[in-house]
């Protein structure tokens, strides 16, 4: 075979969601890109659920389109359905999730790939990764194709999802191919682990596919979307979408249905033990939620469709790896569900990835320079947790090539750094979802203000353009102008005011007050004042507006995680080399110096996230930095 | 979780080793504001905030009015401070227990306990001790987080920890059940949890009250010299430890049951704070012929201040008082010669030349010998040759600090589920609570919360 060579700035290797947006973030700063997938038919494919979306998965997307990501517009184009989840709730867990048309959603995604500059896509499997080791250390060069192709590059992101040495089980049959039927990469992960590149075995599954002529849908609960409905993207303009939703229906098990899943468990190949890989918690397969909660006597499923254009109806929450005989049985015992035909099995899919550890959280391993991870490959779940890291490895990729420092999100900043920071410091056995409960910032951490955290990074990077920028920094002052406006104003005890504040059953004025103690009363509000409020501007948008509210509504605790923050960035900003030894560093303990060792964190901060790395351990350190530094400047 | 490195800290800065004088420091941006909210001058002067700078003032700490202390206090403005922050050292003269006091206001205004070390640590980090100390200052923070580690797993047995592991699990339940319900809302609901939730926090709010009066009786606090009572079984361990009590018993309450095989007293002489520890008090009741063991005679004997070893003078010696002996070699100790008033064995002289420790001659069927025993006792106290756990002191500070915190947490909870604030806001201070619950007894929270969401709860697709 003769081999020839092309030569890239970045290679992006697998074409999902976090492969997406890490080609397009690489090709739009400027880097010619291409990326590679095992087929051109399946770029952005949504080989699971058919929504976008979320708790706190609807965050990660507003924080990947406020960098200047695809996910947020992509969806936009693509959804049937949306709905903002915990409305009734606080803002920090207001979610967005939208049901998305899979074909469109591909369509779309690979339009817009099509039509970038400076990017090129390419089928195939890559098999090889080539790596250099003249240097002090190793840096990767580039990939090799099962074509014999070789391709040079100075950065190379592996967004391989679940496709490594793949296969998909249901029962005893066992298929060695990706989701969907799709070819596997087989020769990748030796060519990893020949780099000294740990690999982990983790699996997730996916419910039966279903004929919706086959459904009765007179024995379920029709779920509706939102009547008004917001876009993901804050570029998106929300009057545009505006549009015919398509429904979800609910239904539930039944203890037949359960009779028959215990019946089976056998021949599950999780509990008979053909399944090595660890499967994810917060997304149970039916017979692992009848085994785990015997005391309830049903579960919901969602039914949800796959597109505007397919019978094809998602079972959410039914997912299941049992022989397809069992499938059909339980699945007849769902009410609406008894005469179901069965389009694709319901299976569960191992894959190799992982030990995310071995990453920094610029997403660069830290043995071999020049070489980015993003998405499942990196133990998480999820499109959207996909995406998130899928942006901030092709930006760090470019930046590498164009030899500028890379980005660093922290945990401050976003649930991206959340995510991030989770994946490379702490111990994790299964693949990692997202949950709001991550954060401990959530308040500040809202998908309604994502544009004011991440935009300005987005803009120095270089994936927002001048006009957005400006457009966000507008906004921030309108904002911050109606605030002042509120606490400025006074409001007496005039007749109106106590006849407002009576009609809303609200307490009673003594004296004066400013509007912005109004607004903060949990019974009125920043709409409702505006009875009182003359003067009110009327330019406001009404993101402007749901922001002067929270704003005011939430100060005290707003102001109380903005401490912890600053303290938080205090402890970040302490910076450890790489190259500390920490067996000679005296009093740390023995799990401390192992696990700073092994991870090697970046700052005090990070250092203190380590399980196993005590308070008093944290103490020595920085006494032990104190230390170096005084040294230095002797 | 790690503390900030900048906040105002409060601590006992002396050795509680004797009645007299005892030093609160505290240090940190706001430790004139703190100062000014317990300090009342005499006469009608200007605030500490605005004091020069190495001046002493002559005063009094007061609560609601009460005075509690008289006072001097020392300010010491950033840099010229041993931590080079701000500091304010009190001066005070009231003994232990006043000590406990003011220290407690302190912190209840604006200071935090200070963690094992701190001080030192601060001076370091900020330059004031140099390079070659800096290893010092490590080994320093290191056995000070140890004993005060063991110190907390020490006092913190029985049903105190138990109570605070129940309040703790069932707060996590609840938060648990909520975090999933706003991660997943379709298939788990809020729908009346904010009442159910306010019955829980009101329950949660009396029993932290509870727990926080006893600490204000001193039920709960015992950083008394812990002294330990050593001996073969039927040398008359527990006749001494009665004596010991004796009319003390009324005001005294006792801890046993705090572990099954020790039995807890704590008496003061004057003002003195002594815990008593009568290692197999229970045991040798329910089985006279079983030994000692060894091993947890050693265990006691080392976390001890003071070791009372009774031996049995109308018997010779046996291998078990060698081993004690051996034990008790490096450690304050007072040899009790027990049964004085029998035929004795041997003279309180040789034992002395053994064991090289101090010997009384005592008779647990008489009493003789008892008051000798006490006023030894106080002598090594007061002559410094003895010293209280100040460990045990603050890391006792610290807890209630930390319950404190919790409590106020909770009550946050409860008025913003009443003024209808939305759930969320609630999981952050339950979050709180569940933190500083867990400093209490030395649990870290790492990943409980997720862990507790996925046992407990059905989530997801």
């Amino acid at each position: 075979m003769i081999s020839i060579e092309q030569t890239y700035d970045v290679i992006v290797v697998g074409a999902g969601h976090a492969g997406c947006e890490a080609a397009l973030a690489a090709a739009r700063l400027g880097c010619e890109t291409i990326v590679f997938t095992v087929s051109v038919d399946s770029i952005a494919m949504m080989p699971c659920n058919p929504n976008i979306g979320g708790t706190s998965k609807g965050h990660l997307v507003r924080e990947v389109d406020a960098l200047g990501g695809e996910m947020g517009k992509n969806i936009d184009k693509a959804f049937i359905q949306s709905k903002m989840l915990n409305a009734s709730k606080g803002p920090a867990v207001h979610s967005l999730r939208a049901q998305a048309d899979k074909q469109v959603y591909t369509r779309e995604m690979r339009k817009t790939m099509e039509n970038t500059d400076h990017l090129t896509i390419r089928q195939g499997e890559v098999c090889e990764l080539i790596v250099s080791r003249d240097g002090e250390k190793a840096k990767v060069c580039g990939v090799k194709t099962a074509s014999g192709m070789v391709y040079r590059a100075q950065a190379v992101v592996l967004a391989t999802g679940v496709y490594l040495n793949a296969r998909c089980l249901t029962g005893d049959v066992i298929q060695y191919t990706g989701p969907n039927g799709l070819q596997a990469a087989t020769h990748l992960s030796d060519s990893l682990r020949n780099e000294g590149i740990e690999l982990v075995r983790f699996k997730t599954g996916t419910p039966a596919r279903v004929d919706k002529r086959s459904i009765d849908f007179s024995k379920m609960e029709e779920q509706f979307g939102d009547e008004r409905i917001v876009p993901f993207s804050f570029e998106t303009d929300p009057e545009s979408i505006q549009r015919e939703q398509v429904s979800c229906w609910l239904t539930y098990t039944e203890e037949k249905t359960h009779e028959i899943i215990r019946a089976n468990l056998d021949r599950s190949p999780l509990y008979g033990g053909i399944i090595e890989g660890t499967g994810p918690r917060y997304c149970p397969s039916i017979e692992d939620k009848v085994v785990r909660y015997p005391e309830k006597d049903r579960h919901q499923v969602f039914v949800e469709p796959e597109g505007e254009y397919t019978n094809e109806m998602y079972l959410s929450g039914m997912s299941s790896s049992l022989p397809e005989d069992v499938q059909y049985a339980m699945y007849h015992t769902v009410p609406g569900l008894e005469n179901v035909k069965i389009v694709r099995n319901a299976y569960a899919i191992e894959y190799d990835c992982i030990n995310p550890q071995q990453l920094e959280a610029t997403l660069e391993f830290k043995s071999i320079d020049g070489l980015f991870a993003a998405g499942q490959f990196n133990g998480s779940s999820g499109y959207e947790e996909a995406a998130a890291q899928g942006i901030v490895a092709g930006i760090n990729a470019a930046r590498k090539v164009q030899n500028k420092p890379a980005i660093f999100i922290d945990r401050s900043m976003g649930y991206i750094g959340v995510l991030i920071d989770d994946l490379v410091t702490k111990e994790n056995h299964e693949p990692y979802r997202m949950m709001t409960s991550r954060s401990e910032y959530r308040l500040i951490q809202r998908q309604d203000n994502a544009d004011e955290r991440l935009t300005p990074l987005g803009h120095e990077v270089g994936l927002i353009s001048d006009e957005r920028y400006e457009k966000l920094l507008k906004k921030e002052e309108h904002i911050e102008q109606e605030i002042e406006r509120l606490q400025k104003t006074h409001v007496g005890c005039s007749e109106e005011v106590q006849a407002f504040l009576e009609k809303h059953e609200s307490t009673l004025l003594k004296s004066g007050i400013s509007l912005a103690e109004l607004v903060r009363r949990p019974e009125l509000g920043y709409e409702v004042t505006e009875e009182i409020d003359p003067a009110r501007p009327d330019t406001l948008t009404e993101a402007e507006k749901e922001q002067v509210e929270i704003h005011l509504k939430y100060e005290g605790y707003i102001k109380r995680q903005l401490q912890q923050i600053q303290n938080f960035r205090k402890l970040e900003a302490k910076k450890l080399s790489k190259d500390i030894d920490y067996t000679t560093i005296p009093s740390l303990r023995k799990e401390a110096y192992q696990k700073l060792n092994a991870i090697k964190p970046v700052s005090i901060g990070q250092a203190s996230r380590i399980s196993g790395v005590s308070p008093a351990d944290i103490s020595v350190l920085l006494v032990y930095l104190e230390q170096m530094g005084r040294k230095r400047m002797q | 979780m790690i503390r900030n490195q900048e906040d105002t800290i409060a601590a006992v800065a002396t050795p509680l080793s004797s009645a007299g004088i005892g030093i609160i420091r505290i240090s940190g941006p706001e430790a004139f504001t703190v100062a000014d909210r317990v300090f009342q001058e005499a006469g009608q002067k200007a605030p500490l905030l605005e004091a020069p700078t190495h001046t002493i003032h002559y005063g009094h700490i007061v609560e609601d009015g009460r005075i509690i202390d008289e006072v001097l206090v020392m300010v010491m403005r950033a840099p010229r401070s041993y931590t080079t922050e701000d500091t304010v050292e009190i001066n005070c003269h009231g003994g232990v227990l006043v000590l406990r006091k003011v220290l407690d206001l302190v912190l209840r205004n604006g200071a935090r306990t200070a963690e094992p070390g701190e001080f030192t640590r601060r001076a370091f980090l900020n330059g004031r001790i140099d390079l070659a100390q800096a290893e010092s200052v490590m080994d320093l923070i290191e056995s000070k987080n140890e004993y005060a580690m063991r110190g907390s797993i020490n006092t913190l047995k029985g049903k105190f920890s138990e109570k605070i592991r129940s309040l703790r699990s069932e707060i996590l339940y609840q938060n648990a059940y909520l975090e999933a319900a706003l991660d997943d809302p379709e298939h788990i609901s809020l729908d009346g949890f904010s009442e159910k939730l306010i019955t829980e926090d009101e329950k949660w709010i009396t029993t932290l009250s509870s727990l926080i009066s006893q600490f204000h009786n001193g039920r709960i606090l015992r950083e008394g010299i812990r002294t330990v009572i050593l001996g073969r079984p039927n040398v008359g361990k527990s006749s001494l430890m009665n004596l010991l009590m004796g009319e003390e018993r009324a005001i005294v309450t006792n801890v046993a049951g705090t572990t099954r095989d020790t039995l807890e007293e704590y008496l003061t002489i004057n003002e003195m704070g002594l815990t008593l520890v009568d290692t197999a008090g229970i045991r040798e009741t329910e089985d006279v012929v079983e030994k000692i063991g060894v091993e947890r005679a050693r265990q006691n004997a080392e976390a001890a201040d003071l070791i009372l070893y009774v031996v049995d003078g109308s018997e010779n010696l046996q291998e078990e008082d060698y081993e004690i002996m051996e034990l008790i070699r490096t450690r304050k100790a007072i040899v009790i010669l027990n049964k004085n008033d029998l035929d004795m064995q041997m003279l309180p002289r040789e034992l002395e030349f053994l064991v090289q420790k101090k010997v009384s001659p005592f008779s647990a069927k008489s009493g003789e010998g008892l008051n000798e025993l006490k006023t030894e006792i106080q002598k090594m106290f007061y002559e410094g040759r003895l010293t209280m756990n100040d460990e045990l002191f603050m890391e006792n500070a610290r807890q209630k600090e930390s319950l404190e915190k919790a409590k106020s947490s909770l009550t946050m909870v409860k008025n913003n589920l009443l003024d209808g604030m939305p759930e969320d806001l609630v999981s952050i201070d339950l979050t709180d609570a569940y933190e500083e619950l867990g400093k209490v007894i030395g649990e870290s929270v790492d990943e409980d919360l997720i862990n507790e969401i996925f046992g407990r709860f059905c989530m997801g697709k």
